[in-house]
């Protein structure tokens, strides 16, 4: 391991823990543009986050040690995903590691704990929203492995490293079943973030919330730790499906000089894709409840028709 | 050139009563439209008889043995119904059930179904083919709802929807055959050309050729109106102009078969083996099965014939799925006793309904009475179609069940408890028709009875002895079959 | 993997045709339904023309054309009119609920394939795998015209799996012989027409296009 590639690991574990509120405040803003509202600014999730670490918590006479613990591993977790993902280049310490059913083992472990947090203190509302994420969680993540599977067949081999480098630094071809596997993964995004159509990131005023209902107890810097972990968990989706579906940019291992270009690159595509997740969710409408299983269903089985069509139309040459 | 005579006419016919098919003289130029493709027909005939089989236009067309008679026999039904369909039709507005613009698509549409069901048959391309069915198809859903009642647009919804989604699965299968046979006779026009299919059928991919007979068999088979896929043919045999039910049951379903046939040869020819012949096989034991017990339990008379029908058709696709001389040309015997049977029965039951003002058999009563005519013509008709001697049905049926007792014996059980219960249905029925007191009023019009008469006359003579020109062509046409 | 860029571009669009075959089979709105359906005809006629360039095929550019003003223009624009004038815009009900359906249409996606990969294997052209893909949108579109109890989204499925069939005959085959392709062609537009002026009988009749109202024709 040479040292070079080690700060070059720390650089981009310190981006995304940066500028994961960046990429929220961006998504906010644009959805305010395309609503023709004027918008609290891109910085907007940075002033919260500061807001609330100035604040002094207030907790719950029955809360637990997990329910204080359970910000900290939150953060930690989605903070090693993220930076896990191949963000800026291939082949950095870490990259042995990055293998896509671990990822999806981070996020579950995540799941895991917000879960019997929510369930710690004993309110209505966080068992509500506990057993919500459950139901949401248990047809996300087949869903979510269903298109991992998918790529990971194309490369031959589950390492999200690997992945990157089979689509992008070998000639372009064409992958059919990967446009099955990108609406299914932006499905499973959509939920899994507690974006419009299945959840509204915006409001914790309506019974039917998933994210909010979970966190309502939470208050000062947990809850600030909270917020930033799911703006990293938005980073790290985000930065999945670049590297999935658009890898195009990234460094090569050992390729320092491609590394201002896939800055650039990954600014550009960040900016769009929360441009596009912007326009996504001002396009559609909240769902009821109950018809979330059937759009995860949906996203489930468009994952595995991607998988069909990647035996069917790429394995026959 | 006899060809072009034989599709240009009705094709003219049918723009012409677009424009004229409201005047007074319609009912009497679609006659003649017919009768001039009759004198075409019987034209093609006579050369194909003594010159054999022959292509023309660059091979787009093709007439042998087998075509040829079945394009006289669609001709001359087409003939006499447009002679029974004039004062039929006439009684029809008079009761004013129609209106002139009604009657103006009726012709209309009567001659392009022609049409449609000519070039099916003439044509050698098996895409026309299938472009031609499916024409077919549309011309009567547009003459199965003329009456525009809700039952009426509720059968000809039923149908276009079925048989437009059978006739799709025989487009799939029609792109398949023309991806096989591409290997073979390479890209472009001559892929679908039947004679050049035929001549290189041996060397066509077996696995895609029985795929595609599949296909074509349950795709065209909707139309023929095998089971399990027969639900719209009583619906719209009921609900559609009696002329209409008498040329879908006469002629129609004959086409729909004989595109089966087609492929069957190539697919036996290719395949080797007996898989097509064993899927026509159950296919239509399966509908003589079905349609014998949906049969007993109708009260609609047209229904009634109509299954029959579905059960004629059914024992015509099982003695072509046994193949050989003999089941083939007692299949080809069938097919033509029963178009000319059937269509007689139902001349019949169209003026046997306009007298009692209802198709349900418990209000027809006594026709013997009000008039002999139609009272005699459903009697006979209907032993005719029984199978009883010395009409011609029961020489071909005779002949069917023979080989069947010879090559699959355990088909026997059900074809003879179907032709049983069938008999026992129909005949119980026909003598409370026929038979008893009466309630009907005499008709506006006075009915014609002439074609009822000859075809039965002709149904008898084929019973009694077959010319040997025409046991020739079938001769012919069975060798073809094979 | 070394299929010729054309073919890929083909590959892709097969793939967005069942993608569609889908989205048509999930869609409650009868609006969607149609848009879906044009959109379905662009890919095809786009498709169409890809088969064209890389086989030399000049017949095939007809018939990409064709397809474009028929299926992509036309045929959406007389839907669209039709239901202006009905005034149907209701939301189209299911007979079984969606995600049964869906869970229906992956077993033909299966059985399709299957049924299609001893074919693929003997395809001379470049686009041998598509074959599969037209089967499953064939089936799809038949489970939908099933599983729909209106009249529109009946024709819709219908038009659907008539598009499945023709990219069936584009790909595997590089395209039927012209004359096919022109009376398959004129069939659709005057079997749509015929169900236009069916749909204003049936209301008239019926005084609604719910075909659950046409039970009559029973067995009894």
């Amino acid at each position: 391991m040479s040292y070079p590639s080690l700060l070059l690991q720390l650089a981009q574990n310190a981006l995304v823990l940066l500028i994961a509120p960046l990429l929220l405040g961006w998504t906010s803003q644009c959805r305010a543009w395309m609503q023709n509202r004027s918008g609290a600014g891109v910085l907007q999730p940075y002033r919260n986050l500061n807001k609330l670490f100035h604040k002094d918590a207030v907790l719950a006479v029955n809360a637990s040690a997990l329910f204080r613990a359970t910000p900290y591993i939150l953060l930690a977790c989605m903070w090693l995903a993220a930076a896990l993902v191949p963000v800026l280049a291939t082949g950095l310490p870490l990259s042995p590691a990055v293998d896509v059913i671990a990822l999806v083992g981070i996020f579950a472990l995540a799941r895991v704990f917000i879960s019997l947090a929510a369930m710690d203190i004993g309110t209505a509302f966080g068992s509500l929203g506990a057993r919500r994420e459950m139901l949401v969680g248990f047809l996300a993540e087949p869903a979510l492995l269903m298109v991992l599977f998918t790529a990971s067949t194309i490369s031959g081999s589950t390492s999200l490293i690997t992945i990157v480098e089979t689509l992008a630094h070998k000639p372009f071809v064409l992958y059919p079943s990967m446009v099955f596997a990108a609406v299914a993964f932006i499905m499973v995004m959509l939920a899994e973030n507690a974006r419009i159509p299945v959840d509204n990131p915006a409001t914790h005023l309506e019974l039917t919330m998933i994210h909010e209902a979970m966190v309502l107890e939470y208050s000062a810097r947990h809850l600030a730790l909270v917020e930033w972990a799911g703006a990293l968990k938005l980073l790290a989706y985000t930065t999945i499906c670049i590297a999935l579906f658009v890898p195009w940019g990234i460094a090569e291992t050992g390729n320092w000089g491609a590394l201002p270009l896939a800055v650039a690159a990954l600014a550009l595509k960040l900016a769009g894709a929360g441009a596009g997740l912007a326009l996504l969710e001002t396009l559609s409408a909240k769902m009821r409840i109950f018809r979330v299983p059937e759009f995860m269903g949906t996203a489930f089985l468009l994952a595995v028709l991607g998988l069909l069509t990647h035996f069917l139309l790429e394995t026959a040459a | 050139m006899e060809i072009l005579w034989v599709l240009l006419v009705p094709l003219f016919g049918g723009l012409l009563l677009a424009v004229f098919g409201t005047r007074r003289f319609a009912p009497e130029l679609n006659s003649a439209a017919s009768f001039c493709t009759l004198v075409a027909a019987a034209a093609l005939a006579s050369r194909v008889v003594a010159g054999g089989a022959f292509t023309a236009w660059d091979e787009q067309f093709f007439v042998d043995a087998f075509n040829v008679f079945l394009v006289a026999l669609t001709a001359f039904v087409g003939f006499t119904t447009s002679l029974f369909s004039r004062p039929y039709m006439r009684i029809e507005q008079h009761h004013g059930k129609l209106t002139a613009n009604m009657l103006r698509l009726y012709y209309s549409m009567y001659q392009l179904f022609s049409f449609t069901m000519l070039l099916a048959l003439l044509t050698n391309n098996m895409g026309i083919l299938w472009v031609a069915m499916e024409a077919a198809t549309l011309t009567t859903v547009l003459l199965v709802s003329l009456y525009r009642t809700p039952a009426s647009l509720e059968a000809a919804w039923k149908y276009f929807i079925l048989c437009g989604v059978g006739i799709a699965q025989a487009l799939f299968g029609t792109i398949l055959l023309y991806f096989a046979a591409e290997k073979v006779l390479g890209a472009g026009g001559t892929a679908l050309l039947w004679t050049h299919l035929n001549a290189v059928k041996t060397d066509i991919d077996p696995t895609v050729l029985s795929l595609a007979f599949v296909f074509l068999l349950v795709g065209y088979g909707t139309k023929v109106g095998l089971a399990p896929l027969h639900n719209w043919l009583p619906d719209a045999h009921a609900e559609g102009p009696t002329p209409v039910s008498a040329v879908l049951s006469g002629l129609l379903l004959n086409v729909a078969l004989y595109a089966v046939v087609r492929s069957k040869v190539l697919v036996d020819g290719a395949l080797g083996t007996r898989f097509a012949g064993d899927l026509m096989i159950g296919f239509g034991l399966l509908s003589v099965v079905m349609a014998a017990f949906f049969l007993s339990r109708q009260k609609d008379v047209k229904r009634m014939f109509a299954y029959s029908s579905i059960e004629h058709m059914g024992l015509m696709t099982f003695a072509f799925g046994m193949g050989g001389p003999v089941a083939t040309f007692a299949a080809l015997l069938h097919m033509t006793v029963h178009s000319l049977t059937k269509s007689a029965i139902f001349f019949a039951v169209g003026h046997a309904a306009q007298e009692s003002g209802t198709q349900l058999m418990e209000g027809i009563r006594g026709l013997i009475k009000t008039s002999p005519t139609v009272g005699w013509g459903l009697a006979l008709g209907t032993l005719a179609i029984l199978g009883m001697p010395p009409f011609g049905v029961f020489t071909s049926e005779f002949m069917i069940i023979t080989t069947a007792m010879h090559g699959y014996p355990w088909a026997m059980p059900f074809l003879l408890a179907a032709l049983g219960v069938a008999f026992a249905a129909i005949f119980g029925r026909m003598q409370l028709m026929v038979f008893g007191e009466t309630a009907g009023a005499r008709l506006p019009h006075p009915p014609a009875l002439l074609p009822v008469f000859a075809h039965l006359a002709l149904v008898l003579m084929l019973g009694l002895y077959i010319p040997p020109y025409l046991a020739e062509w079938y001769r012919q046409a069975a060798a073809l079959i094979g | 993997m070394n299929i010729p860029f054309s073919g890929q571009i083909i590959n892709m669009c097969a793939a967005l045709l069942l993608l569609i075959a889908f989205a048509m089979l999930s869609q409650r709105r009868i609006l969607s339904l149609i848009n879906l359906f044009a959109l379905q005809g662009l890919i095809l006629a786009v498709s169409t023309s890809v088969v064209a360039y890389s086989s030399h095929q000049v017949h095939l550019y007809y018939s990409a054309a064709l397809t474009l003003l028929l299926k992509a223009v036309a045929l959406p624009l007389i839907l669209h009119r039709l239901i202006r004038k009905l005034n149907v815009k209701w939301d189209v009900e299911t007979l079984f609920n969606i995600p049964t359906t869906m869970l229906a249409g992956l077993a033909l996606v299966v059985f399709a394939f299957n049924l299609a990969a001893p074919i693929s294997q003997m395809a001379g052209t470049i686009t041998k795998s598509t074959l599969g893909i037209a089967m499953a949108s064939v089936l799809l579109s038949f489970l939908m015209m099933i599983t729909r109890s209106k009249a529109v989204p009946q024709v819709v499925g219908f038009l659907a799996m008539e598009n499945g069939l023709f990219f069936a005959a584009t790909s595997a085959t590089y395209g039927m012989p012209m004359v096919v392709e022109l009376g398959i062609a004129l069939d659709v537009l005057v079997g749509m027409l015929i169900l236009g002026i069916f749909f204003f009988q049936i209301r008239t009749a019926f005084d609604s296009l719910d075909l659950e109202h046409m039970e009559k024709l029973k067995e009894d």
